[in-house]
Order: structure tokens, then sequence, then C-alpha cells
């Protein structure tokens, strides 16, 4: 059965690290990082990126438009 | 050509205003203006041209609806009477800040506050000195005449056009109610989209196409940048002061006194003059068209010949300070004026003038 | 391997191209930003970019002209309603949208909102109602409910001094000229899936003339609240939504 996997770019330097999406993801994808931006935002970022499906569930929920989702349906597993 | 008419003078503002090819009137009852919207309703302009009519739920919401249509580029405007335009002094203030094109018209009565119904001319200072925050002006036009109510209507919106800028008329009680004869102008249809993007696309707000966004706003939060727009704004009244100011004399070439008056008192004004003259005195009268831009050097032109200036305004007198600015305190200027509604008449004018300068 | 999924071409989700890119000023985790996120998305879906005016607000959202790339006109606080009925009179071929918040909308604008909504101006109305004043430092709103403290209720609000909170959408929903009256909120995926339709069908419906449509957005102000975004999310969900339920209230 063919598996989809995704992946999200996140505009660090954009980022609020305001958090929404880290608790919108169904699957815990993304935390928010250590480091800060250039704002001292600790900004999301793919903590698993393996569990992410593409779903676009936090894209949707950012304020800022920060997120860039990308998915594929790969051949059964790899 | 034109077409000779016997109209009142609220009413010569609604064929005026379809006839100058206006896109749409906003306005809200008050005496002693209503005639304005009842004969736009009565002539439905909707129909033939196409221009907007519509009773608003207050004058506030009135000038906002003329804000918004401005913004679009289009020929808006609205009247009121003196605790109309009270309310509508926040709206003035962003249409100027927003560099806005429109027409107010305030037939103004007796106040402060509710008042009376009757006319008054005590409006000037809210008209031309601060009809709401901030260093701002409307170029403002006051008729003496039901012609001039007809006239000062298509003037108005070129020149607020010309300028990006509120204009208002200010009329009166009497100017507005009185009926005279007056000559209209041919109807001008409204301009087309082409016409309106070729006057008003660069900034009006009629949908982003091929073009960068256009954005009608009065905010600036940076002082910086606040302060160079204020002084684009002053240099443009500057350029309004220098090429705009209109007024008319009336045998003042020999005058030794002026009579110094505007709108309905420059009629009574007149006939002070044609007594006093009757009577060996040399008076003129000095009549500003433009109350801003006030015409200032015009008068003070005047000023080296003459012994004194009664400025007559329906109004404990605020137009007599612009006179003073203007000729300096050298030579006697005093007022005369009825005021809360009573209209003073021309003997009453003659014998103000006798007291006061002993004529 | 991620490196293989991140190609253009499997791109599924992108900012919208109708928004700017001038970084949003609001708070972090502010329903604004998801809002106006949601407003491009339509504009573009709907491929209105060049014949659509938008109206702002005083308050928050002042500043919304910088982030959609469309024509705006900026309104005094509380007339973006009386704005938008001159707009679109003038102008019946425009999409008008108001965009407005509580206190802009339900205090000092009421006169214009119910006006503009008994006449059926053929515009949409975004109404955000976060229940509070959050430019001007979270001071009690319209619709700030009862016992919720703001920087005018610092005990909570209460009904004896402040009276009741406004269901504004209620009131909308009673005005004949309404056609469309809806509640949405943007706090999660779902939310923000049918807030994104509601807001669709409320601008296709005004613009085909079938008279108002009127989109609140049940809304946070993690600042204003003194809340983490995320806890300001569930706040919402707890206090707000019950007593502002969401959903269609009218569709006529």
């Amino acid at each position: 059965m063919a598996k989809i996997r995704g992946a999200i770019v996140v505009d660090t330097e954009k980022c609020k690290g305001c958090e929404v999406c880290v608790v919108s993801c169904p699957v815990r994808v993304i935390a928010l990082a250590q480091e800060v931006n250039g704002k001292g935002y600790r900004y999301a970022y793919m903590h698993q990126p393996d569990a992410c499906t593409g779903c676009v569930s936090c894209a949707l929920v950012c304020p800022d438009s920060v997120i860039t989702v990308y998915k594929v349906k790969t051949a059964a597993s790899e | 050509m034109s077409e000779l008419r016997l109209m009142k003078g609220n009413e010569v503002i609604a064929e005026a205003a379809i006839r100058c090819g206006c896109d749409a009137y906003f306005g809200y009852p008050i005496t002693p203006q209503s005639e304005v919207m009842e004969t736009l309703m009565e002539l439905r302009p909707w129909e033939a041209g196409g221009m907007v009519v519509l009773q608003a739920e207050s004058e506030v919401a009135s000038i906002n609806m003329v804000y918004g249509a401005a913004s679009t580029g289009k020929r808006a405007m609205t009247s009121s009477s003196s605790p109309g335009i009270s309310l509508m002094a926040e709206g003035l203030s962003y249409l100027a800040g927003a560099e806005l094109p429109c027409l107010v018209v305030n037939v103004s009565r007796g106040g402060p506050g509710l008042g009376t119904i009757q006319p008054s001319q005590a409006d000037y200072f809210m008209a031309t000195k601060g009809g709401g925050h901030g260093d701002f002006h409307l170029i403002v036009l006051a008729p003496s005449s039901v012609q001039e109510m007809h006239d000062f209507v298509f003037l108005a919106f070129d020149l607020a056009f010309k300028y990006r800028n509120p204009a208002m008329i200010l009329a009166d009680g009497v100017v507005g109610q009185m009926m005279e004869k007056v000559a209209l102008l041919d109807p001008r249809p409204r301009r087309t989209r082409e016409e309106l993007l070729k006057e008003a696309g660069s900034w009006a707000t009629t949908g982003k196409s091929n073009r960068t966004r256009n954005i009608i706003t009065s905010v600036e939060l940076d002082p910086a940048k606040h302060e160079r727009f204020n002084q684009k704004l002053q240099a443009k009244y500057a350029e309004i002061r220098e090429k705009e100011v209109r007024y008319e004399e009336l045998l003042c070439d020999d005058a030794e006194y002026l009579i110094a008056a505007y709108g309905i008192s420059a009629r009574i004004g007149q006939k002070a003059v044609e007594l006093l003259r009757a009577e060996g005195v040399k008076v003129g009268l000095f009549r500003p068209i433009t109350l801003y831009p006030f015409p200032a050097e015009q008068i003070a032109a005047r000023a080296r010949q003459l012994k004194g200036i009664l400025c007559v305004e329906l109004s404990a007198g605020q137009m007599i300070e612009d006179v003073r600015l203007a000729v300096g305190n050298g030579l006697p200027t005093a007022h005369f004026g009825r005021n809360g509604g009573v209209i003073h008449s021309p003997n009453e004018v003659v014998e103000a003038m006798r007291r006061i300068f002993e004529v | 391997m991620v490196a293989e999924i991140i190609k253009p071409e499997n791109i599924v989700y992108a900012k919208s191209k109708m928004l700017t890119d001038a970084p949003m000023h609001y708070c972090p985790g502010c329903s604004h930003g998801t809002v106006h996120k949601i407003l491009a998305e339509v504009a573009e879906d709907l491929g209105i970019q060049d014949k659509v005016v938008g109206i702002t607000p005083v308050g928050c959202a002042v500043l919304l002209y910088s982030y959609l790339d469309i024509d705006w006109v900026e309104a005094a606080h509380g007339r973006a309603p009386a704005v938008a009925t001159g707009i679109k009179r003038t102008n019946p071929d425009l999409h008008v949208i108001a965009y407005q918040g509580d206190g802009d909308l339900a205090a000092i604008g009421t006169s214009e909102i119910i006006h503009a909504c008994n006449r059926g101006e053929n515009i949409t109305v975004i109404f955000i109602n976060n229940g509070i004043y959050g430019m001007t430092g979270g001071q009690m709103a319209p619709t700030t409910l009862i016992g919720m403290k703001t920087a005018t209720t610092p005990q909570g609000r209460r009904v004896d001094i402040n009276g009741y909170p406004f269901k504004v959408s209620e009131i909308m929903a009673q005005l004949p000229g309404t056609s469309y009256v809806t509640r949405q909120a943007v706090h999660t995926s779902g939310a923000v899936r049918q807030a994104k339709k509601a807001l669709k069908k409320a601008i296709e419906k005004a613009y085909a003339g079938k008279g108002t449509s009127f989109v609140e957005f049940v809304a946070t102000c993690s600042s204003g609240w003194k809340l983490s975004p995320t806890e300001a999310n569930k706040w919402m969900t707890e206090n707000m939504l019950p007593f502002y339920p969401l959903g269609d209230l009218k569709d006529s």
C-alpha cells in the first residue's frame, strides 16, 4: 500500500513561536526550537519529521502563514 | 446655454448636483436644509443618470458614506446644518487627512447646541479654522444668492478634485430658504469609468488591476513620515491660498469705510451701502466669496485708504478676526450683527455704522 | 528522506500570493492573522483581486492594508459599514468587504452596522469578536463576558456596572437585510476549513445581491487575556464558544 510522507518548511525568521501549530499537529511532529530567531522567538521546527503525513493542519492554523507543506506518495515501504 | 427658473436655494443645490455630474448624495434630515434631499428624491436622478441618493441613519454615517464613495474617485456630497456639521467634524478631518475630494454643504442655523432653526453665520470658525482635529482646512465657498448656490456646487467639485481636498459651501438658512431667479447650466453626464480613472485612477480604490494597490488612509504611525505628510498638506493649503482666493468689491475705489460681509449679510450690507452713499457717506462693500482661502491681502490693500471697517455677520463676530489679522490693529475694525437667528436689517447696519464711526 | 519530499511539485499548502511579505504586527497566535490568511485565500480562489475593495477598521487590524494585496480604504472607528455603503452604492460591480473588531463594530459603530444590515447592503462584514480592545491595551469590549478581567474591569465584568455582553450575530440575524449570518472560529484546522467555506459563501452571496453577509469570528487575544496563544484557544473554547456558539444563524 503506497505510503503518504509529508514535510513542512517553516519561515523561521517570521515564526513567532506561538505554538498553535504544535498542538494542532495530530502526530506531534512539531516542537519549538531551543534557539531563537532574529526577533527572539523560539521558532517551530519538525521535531519528528518522519511522522509527518502532510495533512496541512499546522499550516491552516498558523496566523503568520510561515508554514509550507509538502506531500508525496512513496512506493510501499522504502 | 442655460435654463432660467425661480428656485429656492436648497432646491438648487440638488438641481446643480445632478447637472454637474455628481455621483452620489448621502444625507440626513435637518432644518433648514432638508429640501436638498427631498428635491433629489423627487427628481430621482438614479433612474436616468445613475446618481446615488441615500438617506443615512445619521450625519456621522452620511459623511462616512461620502468618504467611501470619494475613496473610489466618485463625486460625492452631503448637506446638513450646524449641529449635523458638528457630527461630521471627525469625518471632515479624515477626508482631509486621506486627501479625498468631496462637497459638504452647511446651511447654517443658530447655535450653540440645538439652538434654533433660524439662520445664522456662527459656523465661520468651524468651517475655516477647526471643523475637526489636526492641521487641515476645507476650501470654503460662501454663496450670497441662489445663483451662487448653483454655481458653487460646480466650482466646489472642481476645486475639491483639483486639490484632492474636501470643499464646503457655507450657506445660511436665508440663502437656503429664499427663492430667486437662477440660470441653470446644461446637465453634464456623470464621468465614465475611463474619465474617472483618468482623473483619479492613480489614487482611487477602484479595484487593483495592473497597478500596485491603492490605499486610502490617514494613519501614519511613524512621526517623521507623518510630519512630512503634514508638510505636504500645508504646501497644498499655501497653493490654495495663493491661487484660489475669490472676493467681490462694490464701490470701494473711493471708499473711506468698508462694510465687510459674506453670504446673506453681504446682500444686506449692499443695501446699507446704497442708503449711506445716498447720504454722502463714502462706504464700500467688501465681500469674501472664499472664506478659506480668506482674501487677506485684498482687504489689506484697501486698508491704507480707510478710516474704519464694519464687519457685519449674523454671529457674535468671527470673520472679524480674519479681517483684523489682515489689516492689523492700526485701523478701527468693529463688529455688528444680530444673533440667535434674528436677521439684521439694512437700516440696523446703517445705524451701527453711524453709531460706531460717527458718520 | 525529508529532502526528497521538499520539492516544489510536492507543495500541498503554501502562503497565499494575495498576502504581502510584510511581517504582521500582531501578537504571537493572534486570530487576526489567521482570518487575514483565510480572506486572502478566498479572494485568490474567487479570483477577485482586481475588483474587491476592503475597509480596514481602527483597532489591532488598522494596518491590515499592509498585509493583503488589494485596494483598501481605512474607515474611522466604527464607520466601516457606512464607508462600505458609500463604496458599494457607487460601485455596484465591486466586491466590498468590511473588516472590524468588537469595539469598532459593537460599541462605537453599532448604529452603522445595524443600519447597513437593515438596508441589506450587498457587502460582506467580517467581525472579529475577541471580547476585548486589543490595540489600546486590553480594555472591556461590548462582548466581554461576565466576570472576564480586563484593564477596565480588573475585578471582572459585572452586570450591575457594565451591563451584558452583546450577542451581535443574533441581532444581525433578526434584520431582514442580512441574507447570511454565521459565527466561525480559527483556533483549529477544522474550524479554519469551515470558516473558509463560510467566508467564501458570504462573499459570493453578497456579490449576488442577496443582501448583507455577516461573518463573526470568535477569536482570541492572548496579550489582552494574559494567556499564551494555546491557553487562549483553550479558554476561548471553554468560555467564549458556549456563549457565542459557532455555526450559521441565518442562510436565506
